[in-house]
């Protein structure tokens, strides 16, 4: 008796819907994609069981790093440059508008005023050297060179984007808490009320939830 | 699948010579495998780009007109954060300047699950609308102050404010040498 042969179905399929979504897909994501700059600064943050977003955009960054030292940074490019065109005329500091166009791609500063023009002079990776000696934005009662960042920020992304500006606050686990509390009351005085501090996300607690 | 097939043997006869069928079918197999990498790593860092946020509202700046709120003793619950991720709470005021109010008992937990959490929660049923004090001594890390917050919004306690530790408190700590 012959042996009964199964019937041997081919095992290649079509692929071509599959790769159609698929490519679909990453074109998507692809043009979606922002990514983010380098930043001047690494902190690591604490977490909480907020699962509020930060807003797309019109975000100040006041970044606070374990060596008490105060960064700034705006999302968008153009209020950076309006900001600091305002901000230098206030402290009689020019730049050019090389300048200003390297100031609008960095993602934040932490120098005062006067030694920005040199920083921004040196090329990308020399400036990654400087980085780490940056001293941050000088914010004592004398020489307060942060409240003006903060609010010429805002009032250029009010000019350009008529919206109001989210004030966020990422501050290190391990930076101290006379810093961040200098910082929210400097903004206070101004009438700035409201903060996001930025948090790593971690689960609620399942024994708390009532 | 993909593979052309080479000359096939096209006999000796003076025949015809078809135009040899190419297979349409290529190996699509590489290709989806790059889409799909591709499409991870899209998928994963669009995802992770949004930082998570914990808003604060401070309040609005004192003006003269606007008197402080006062807070009856019995409601009142302080946490002090110290060195050493050290949370140290009292219940009611502490006011050494006033003979009335008795002076408040100072304790010591951690920022662990069963540590403030529980003291919180404790407080809570023992006193409805219990007020929290959070005072962030010198020494205390953001982290702490982050950890704090959340426990608040963790217990779901309503009313708390976060102020400045006045002199009086840090004695508080110093005297009872926890």
């Amino acid at each position: 008796m012959p042996k009964v042969k199964p019937h041997r179905t081919s095992p290649s399929l079509d692929m071509t819907p599959m790769v159609d979504l698929a490519f679909l897909l990453v074109t998507f994501f692809m043009l979606t994609t922002k990514f983010a700059p380098e930043e001047t600064v690494v902190v690591d943050t604490p977490s909480s069981i907020s699962e509020i977003k930060l807003p797309e955009s019109n975000v100040i960054t006041l970044t606070i790093d374990a060596k008490k030292r105060v960064f700034f940074g705006v999302d968008d490019t153009k209020t950076k440059i309006q900001a600091l065109q305002r901000v230098a005329a206030k402290y009689g500091v020019n730049f050019t508008a090389a300048q200003a166009k390297e100031f609008g791609n960095l993602p934040n500063i932490g120098l005062p005023i006067n030694q920005l023009g040199s920083y921004l002079d040196v090329d990308k990776e020399e400036r990654k050297q400087l980085n780490s000696q940056q001293p941050g934005i000088p914010i004592d009662s004398l020489n307060n060179q942060l409240i003006d960042w903060v609010l010429e920020a805002r009032r250029a992304n009010q000019a350009l984007f008529k919206k109001p500006t989210y004030i966020a606050i990422k501050g290190d686990g391990n930076a101290d808490v006379p810093t961040v509390q200098a910082v929210i009351k400097l903004l206070q005085e101004r009438d700035i009320n409201r903060f996001n501090l930025i948090t790593d996300l971690e689960n609620r607690p399942v024994a708390a939830a009532q | 699948m993909g593979e052309i097939q080479g000359k096939a043997d096209s006999g000796g006869k003076g025949g015809k010579k078809r135009a040899k069928k190419m297979s349409t079918r290529i190996d699509m197999t590489p290709m989806v495998d790059l889409a799909f990498l591709l499409l991870t790593f899209f998928m994963l860092t669009t995802t992770f780009a949004k930082p998570n946020v914990m808003q604060l509202t401070m309040p609005v700046k004192k003006t003269d007109d606007v008197e402080d709120t006062k807070i009856k003793n019995s409601q009142a619950m302080t946490i002090l954060l110290g060195k050493d991720n050290k949370a140290y709470y009292y219940y009611g005021m502490n006011t050494p300047s006033d003979p009335t109010v008795p002076k408040p008992e100072l304790k010591v937990t951690n920022f662990s699950a069963n540590g403030i959490r529980d003291v919180i929660m404790t407080r809570q049923r023992q006193q409805p609308e219990p007020i929290i004090l959070i005072k962030p001594t010198e020494e205390a890390k953001y982290k702490n102050m982050v950890d704090i917050l959340d426990e608040m919004n963790i217990t779901n306690q309503k009313k708390y404010a976060l102020v400045k530790v006045p002199k009086e408190d840090v004695d508080l700590i110093k005297e009872s040498g926890l």
